[in-house]
Formats: structure tokens, sequence, C-alpha cells
């Protein structure tokens, strides 16, 4: 059973935290977005993309690079949020014991779980938010349609941030984050259709990767900076909302039997 | 006017092994409150309680004359914590602090900049607003906590051993500022192991162990009912003087190579004590509240 008493626009109190903990180190935090998706766009574009020359995706013909750009910013908004709910909120939660102070105040457990979930998905946002205006310039993304991406991005990291935050409801230690991101995130970065297609797999496979969040992630990506997808976009958007809403449960159910005792 | 705080029969267990059992008692608004017990004693565990953030598993919990499980949200606004550990934001300065922890009780930032203005001064801390947390000493971390936990004015603060691992220079400064805020009419309950903090401080307090609560009464009270009033420590006892004392009904703890008596008012004993027995090493003094705290939850050590 879910107790709704214990939801309240209080949390973004703590979002707000967060805000002001990140604009300390903005320069720090802009840079990544910014010098990310150059490296791949010059290490894959200037060095791989000769050697393969054209995709066959949604039922055009796409350069690799073009291809491959859009996925970019659906892997910084996988890889941003979970790694904020995760190591993030697990350093907050037990090392700097921050949350045991946001108890002894009105704020429930339920509002700070929601927070930190909201919060990474921001942090997914901004990371988006610079990295739209990287390939932008570079003639990557299509406007004014590539501009949803930055909604879709929220939607995206709420999904990454919600599954992140259960892992960090089960996970004794902070070692032990190594797990899912070697036997989950790490497949979903490399088999989501983000830098080949989803067709490339053998037949059995292909239906597991459909099931990752970074799949619909990835083809919204594409959808809104080329005009390309395999999937609806329909799907892709309901999936990502049903993925966070379940994950989201999870994590506030799990987070709250590691924290109250 | 109903009670601060007001517990009956309240039980906590933890997988079915109980923690507290049955403990009641009750804070008027004003009074100063000590939880007193050795470690694992089960007074952390009523400190989560009081403050909402354990449920109980049975019994009254009532604040102000509400129920803490129905009412959370209010009464933990109209409470200050201050946590055994150090709960400070390492990420935010010093007067940060203060201002995020107001917007967790949605205090203005008009308000929670005056407040907290007020607070770092009175906490002795204005000269460190712009440190980072983890500059901070530990009696200035241990004030800023205190400042932290005050900053939504409460009614009711709640400390939680907050002077250990303090040099007596900052311990004696926080308890300057706690009799400040006593003699302002702030209501306090306080969990230490200092018990020479707790006969200072404290206007009434209990003893906790093994999750029950042993006696309650006021330090000036509980001294004489179980450590009398005088105590003679004496360094190997001999045959002689375990006759003596049984003869003469005195209240003692045997431990084999050491004899402590606890002379009552009126039991002109010493004089007698220190002519025969006295040929080795021995010590007169005051009754304290550690005789009493030791007297009633043992010698033995608990971890």
């Amino acid at each position: 059973m879910i107790d709704w008493s214990a939801f309240s626009w209080r949390f973004l109190r703590v979002w707000e935290r967060n805000l002001v903990v990140y604009r300390k180190i903005w320069k720090v935090n802009f840079i990544t977005p910014l010098l990310e998706p150059l490296f791949y766009i010059l290490a894959f574009g200037l060095g791989f993309s000769g050697m393969i020359g054209e995709v066959r995706y949604g039922g055009t013909s796409l350069p690799y690079t073009t291809f491959m750009a859009p996925a970019l910013i659906a892997t910084a908004v996988m890889w941003n949020a979970f790694f904020e709910t995760t190591y993030g909120s697990f350093v907050r939660m037990y090392y700097q014991k921050t949350f045991d102070g946001m108890l002894a105040t009105p704020l429930s457990l339920e509002e700070i779980i929601l927070a930190e979930i909201v919060w990474s998905a921001t942090k997914a946002m901004g990371a988006t938010t610079i990295m739209l205006m990287v390939l932008g310039t570079l003639g990557f993304v299509q406007f004014p349609s590539g501009l949803l991406l930055i909604p879709t991005a929220l939607l995206g990291g709420l999904a990454f941030g919600a599954v992140g935050m259960f892992f960090t409801g089960i996970t004794p230690t902070i070692d032990m984050f190594n797990l899912p991101i070697f036997l989950f995130v790490t497949p979903m970065f490399l088999f989501s259709g983000t830098f080949f297609p989803v067709s490339n797999l053998p037949g059995w496979a292909q239906p597991l990767a459909l099931a990752f969040p970074l799949y619909h992630l990835t083809e919204l990506a594409r959808w809104l900076s080329l005009g390309a997808n395999e999937t609806p976009p329909a799907i892709s958007y309901a999936y990502l909302l049903l993925f966070f809403l379940v994950f989201a449960i999870l994590g506030l159910k799990t987070m709250r039997k590691r924290l109250i005792k | 006017m109903p009670d601060v705080i007001e517990v009956q029969n309240l039980n906590k267990h933890f997988d079915g092994k109980p923690a507290v059992k049955d403990i009641s008692f009750s804070v008027a608004k004003g009074e100063f409150f000590g939880l007193l017990g050795p470690n694992g004693a089960g007074k952390t565990t009523t400190i989560r309680m009081l403050y909402g953030f354990t449920p109980p598993t049975g019994g009254t919990l009532r604040l102000f004359g509400l129920d803490i499980r129905k009412n959370w949200r209010h009464l933990k606004s109209r409470i200050g914590v201050c946590h055994q550990e150090n709960t400070l934001d390492p990420d935010l300065t010093v007067e940060q602090n203060l201002h995020i922890f107001a917007r967790y009780f949605s205090i203005s930032k008009k308000v929670a900049s005056e407040r907290s203005g007020d607070l770092l001064e009175f906490f002795a801390l204005t000269h460190k607003k712009s440190a980072k947390v983890m500059e901070l000493s530990g009696g200035m971390a241990r004030r800023l906590i205190l400042a932290r936990a005050l900053i939504n004015t409460p009614e009711l603060l709640i400390l939680d051993e907050p002077t250990t691992g303090l040099d007596p220079q900052s311990r004696h400064q926080v308890w300057e500022k706690l009799i400040a805020l006593k003699n302002n009419g702030l209501t306090v309950l306080i969990t230490t192991h200092y018990m020479e903090e707790a006969s200072r401080l404290c206007d009434r307090l209990v003893i906790m162990d093994h999750g029950r609560i042993l006696v309650e009464g006021p330090p000036a009270e509980l001294i004489p009912r179980h450590a009398g009033r005088h105590v003679i420590e004496l360094e190997g006892p001999d045959q002689a003087l375990r006759d003596y004392v049984i003869k003469h009904n005195i209240e003692h703890d045997d431990l084999g190579r050491r004899m402590i008596l606890y002379v009552r008012e009126g039991e002109e004993l010493n004089d007698t004590i220190r002519e025969r027995f006295c040929s080795d090493t021995c010590i007169f003094r005051n009754s304290s509240l550690e005789d009493v705290f030791l007297r009633l939850t043992g010698r033995e050590l608990r971890e």
C-alpha cells in the first residue's frame, strides 16, 4: 500500500538542496556533457565511419555518425541519472547522513527519495540541453523537434533514476554497485541499438534489447533529432513511463525497508 | 495543558527482539529531562521513536497531546533534533546548512537568514559562516548542529549525546548555551553518558537498562536514595571489614580487591572506618550520580 500522506510538494526542498550543491561546481558539471559528444563524434566520425559507411535504420540509410549521435544523448541521460541515484544517493544516505538530518524535519522518507529521483532526471535533462547545443551546432539534430528531447530526457532520467534508487535500496555496500553496472547498465549501453541497429543482433536477442529502457530512449532521440524510428514513439514513451513507475515504487519500498527500522 | 512528552507502555521490537520494553514517562513544559543508560539500553531507539523516525511496536507516544503516528509532520515541525552523529551537510557551507535546513521546514528565505544570523551569533560561529563544514573543529560542528536544531524555533529540543567527544572547554560552552536555552523556557530531552552533565543540567531523569526504566527522579533525590550521602572506597578489604559492614548493615559493593561503602546521612561511621580499616588507600567523597548509575546498571562492560 502507498501512503499518499507521505507525499507533498515539500520534496522540492530536497531537490533545491541538490541544485544548490550542483551550482557550486557547475563549471565542472558542464564540462562532461560539453566535451563527451565531441570526443565520440571525433572518434567515431573521423576514425570509425570510414570503415562502416552507411547504416540501414528505420527504412533509410544513414551515415554512421548521424546514426550514432542521438544515441549519445540517450546514453548520457542513462549514465547521469543512474550514477546520481546510485553513487550520489548512497553517499548522501550512508556516508554523509544527509537523509538522517532531513528526517528530523517535516520531510518524509518518500519525499526525500522522490526528490533524489527527480533530481537525477533534472541533472540528465541539464546534460541533454548542453549536448543538444553541441550536436545541434554540428548539424546532427533537427530543430525544432530536437527541443522535445529536453522533456523526453526528463522522462528517461526518471526511469533510470528510479531503477538506480532501487539498486541503492538493495545494495549493501557502495563497491557492490559494480554488479548492476556491469550486468545491467553496460550491456544496455552496448546492445540498445545505440552503436548498431538492434536488427543486427541475433533473432533471440532482439526482444531482450527491446526490454531495455535505453532502447526506447534511443529510439525517441533518433525520432526527434532525425525523424527516423523503428518502434512507434507512443510505445517508447509508454514503456519509459511504466518503467519509471514500477521502479519508483520498488525504490521507495526498498529504501523504506533499508532506512526505517 | 498537556505534557510536552507523554510516553505510556512504549515498546519497540526489532525482528521480534525487544529493544524498548514497556517504558512510561512524561516531560512537562520547560523541563530539562535526562535519559541515561549504558550502551544498548534503548535510549537512542526511544529518541528515534520520539521524533517520528522509528515507528513504535506498541504503546502510546504523544507530543503536545498529539499522537506522533498520526500527526508526525505537524509534530516534527515543532521539535528540534540534535543527532548523536554529525549529520551536517558536508556539501554546504556553515551558513547554507542553516538556510537549506530552514527550507525543509518551509521557513521563508528572509526569516531563515535572520534566524541563522542570530543563531550563528549565539553559538559564536559568525566568523565561520562561509567555512566548509569539514573545516570545523568538533566543538564548532556540535554547536552548528545545535544551531541547526533550533532553526525552526522548536518547543521541544531532543539532544542525543550532545557533548560526546568534546574537549572540556567546548563541553562547558555547550552546557552554558543549553542552560541559557532552558532559562528561556525551552523543554529539553537529553541522553548522555556523562553523569556530571546530567546532574548539572537535568531537572529530572530516568536511568534505563535493557530497554526498561530502572529509576526516575531529580538527581538530587536519586543520589541519596541509591548511593547514600558519602562514599568510602577501600583498597584491599579484609575479613574484619567485611564482617563490620555486614554487622552494621552498611550499603556496599564488594568488588573483591576494592570495596565501596555508601554511607547514609546521619551514619557517623566515617571516623570508625577511617581509624580501624584505612591502613591502605582510602577515598572519602560525596556520593554522585555515577554511583547511582553503576549501582543500578552494574559494572560489567556492555559491548
